[in-house]
């Protein structure tokens, strides 16, 4: 007990840290991965080889990503924006494939329907094509919020702080508690965040006729 | 509602001039189609399946642009004309109805207004009149989803929408295809009541010659994207010629439509004429 009285504080901090750290990432993502998936789904031709690509980043192991990106020019001056590029670039995935995916399952025959009734591309995306994707894309956006947050954790190993420090730490010295201190902070953020989105990718759901 | 001016020769609500359609490396589904449809007319265009009628339709509110000839509604070409604000102007029914799942009735049926940034009060209560015109009561459907109506309540619903702008015409593709016979017939009464209230000039695709011959004025026949004939339902039903006599046989053996007693339907089936 007393050792979680002593390393609260720093737990909190590093907590904070870890949460920023994923979502600036998820931030950024979102930002990437949502236009790029409605833009594939305008022209699926691309969407082979754009998803094939974000596939081939979703490959790279973290620690690996971590290494490729630190002696790059701006980004190495400051290890927290190397977590973050590393951490976009696993979430894109996805969200660009569930953002594709969602929009191209529309019914054809609604989407059909909007072009007759005269609503402009810009309406159809925003009152029909979102609206029905919205769940999906939710959900790809909650498979990249947990699996970043774990990857988070990795980002420690470049000096980028998060909840991954204190497993370093404990690693390093064989302490178990500051191992768990690291982790069990870690996985709760992982079922939070998890519970939080499927919620509301279940409140954005349409239910079918 | 203006009455036309006794003239000897108004200019058409719809004209066809010569449209032909194909997709790029595929067949001529349209052959050169010339047609002119009378404002306040209704005109179904009959075909076995492949034969162009769905085709023809599309190309109106330019969901299909033809490849050859022009279409000209009022006189003016549809090329000429803004895209959006030609469909807006243009009520376009379909067998699935298409109303959108996530928006409530009202909704679904005001959905053009809303496009055309109407006033929230004054497009809830266009919803509501059109509800109420189409027989469904706004109170209890207004804020209802697509999923919690009947196919029929829908296809009313559906009807609201396409009418819910005013525009002059109204393309309809199988609109009561999908329903139940009983349903069915009560659809094409009340769309009667309705083009008699509302003026509008109507392309209604069918397989149904009873519908054809229940709804308008005029019937082309269509076979492989080219118009057989286009005659009256009086002229239709007693034509000579070989193609409209093989398909108004056709029908009256096969029964009307798909309009055969469905094994899983408790209800009295009409009997097809002899």
């Amino acid at each position: 007990m007393s050792f979680l009285s002593q390393n609260a504080s720093t737990i909190l901090t590093l907590t904070i840290e870890h949460l920023w750290l994923t979502g600036a990432a998820m931030l950024f993502a979102a930002a990437i991965a949502v236009p790029a998936g409605i833009l594939l789904a305008r022209s699926p031709r691309w969407a082979r080889p754009v998803i094939g690509l974000a596939n081939i980043l979703q490959t790279i192991p973290s620690l690996a990503m971590f290494g490729f990106l630190l002696p790059l020019p701006w980004l190495g001056d400051r290890a927290a924006r190397i977590a973050i590029v590393a951490l976009t670039a696993y979430a894109l995935l996805p969200i660009l494939r569930n953002t594709y995916a969602g929009i191209r399952g529309i019914d054809p025959a609604l989407v059909e329907v909007a072009r007759a009734l005269g609503l402009t591309n810009r309406q159809r995306l925003f009152k029909i094509e979102l609206p029905l994707a919205a769940s999906f894309i939710l959900a790809g956006l909650r498979t990249a919020t947990v699996t970043c947050v774990g990857i988070a954790t990795i980002a420690a190993a470049v000096g980028a702080g998060g909840l991954g420090e204190l497993i370093f730490r404990g690693v390093a010295s064989v302490d178990n508690r500051l191992v768990l201190a690291g982790a069990i902070p870690a996985a709760l953020l992982a079922l939070a965040a998890d519970g939080a989105l499927g919620l509301l990718e279940r409140w954005t759901k349409v239910p079918s006729a | 509602m203006t009455v036309p001016a006794p003239n000897p020769a108004p200019t058409p609500a719809i004209a066809f001039h010569n449209v032909s359609f194909a997709f790029p490396g595929g067949n001529l589904l349209l052959d050169g189609i010339s047609l002119t449809l009378d404002e306040g007319s209704t005109t179904a265009i009959l075909g076995r399946s492949g034969s162009g009628k769905t085709t023809l339709l599309r190309t109106v509110n330019r969901l299909l642009e033809p490849t050859a000839g022009e279409i000209f509604l009022d006189g003016l070409n549809t090329r000429d004309r803004h895209l959006i604000a030609l469909r807006r102007s243009i009520g376009y029914v379909v067998q699935e109805v298409g109303l959108f799942p996530h928006f409530t009735i009202e909704r679904n049926v005001a959905v053009v207004l809303e496009s055309e940034s109407t006033p929230l009060a004054q497009r809830i209560q266009r919803a509501h009149e059109l509800l109420a015109a189409v027989g469904l009561d706004p109170a209890t459907f207004g804020r209802r989803y697509p999923r919690q109506l009947s196919g029929g309540q829908r296809q009313r619903a559906g009807l609201a929408r396409a009418l819910a702008a005013d525009p002059p015409i109204l393309l309809m593709d199988e609109p009561f295809g999908a329903l139940d016979p009983l349903t069915r017939l009560e659809m094409q009464q009340m769309m009667r009541e309705l083009l008699h209230r509302f003026r509008k000039t109507v392309l209604l695709v069918t397989h149904d010659l009873d519908e054809a011959l229940y709804l308008a004025d005029r019937i082309v026949l269509l076979e492989s994207g080219r118009i057989l004939a286009n005659l009256t339902p009086e002229e239709f039903l007693r034509s000579t010629q070989p193609e409209v006599r093989a398909y108004v046989q056709a029908f009256r053996r096969a029964g009307p439509g798909d309009r055969s007693p469905d094994p899983a339907d408790p209800r009295p089936v009409p009997e097809a004429a002899p």
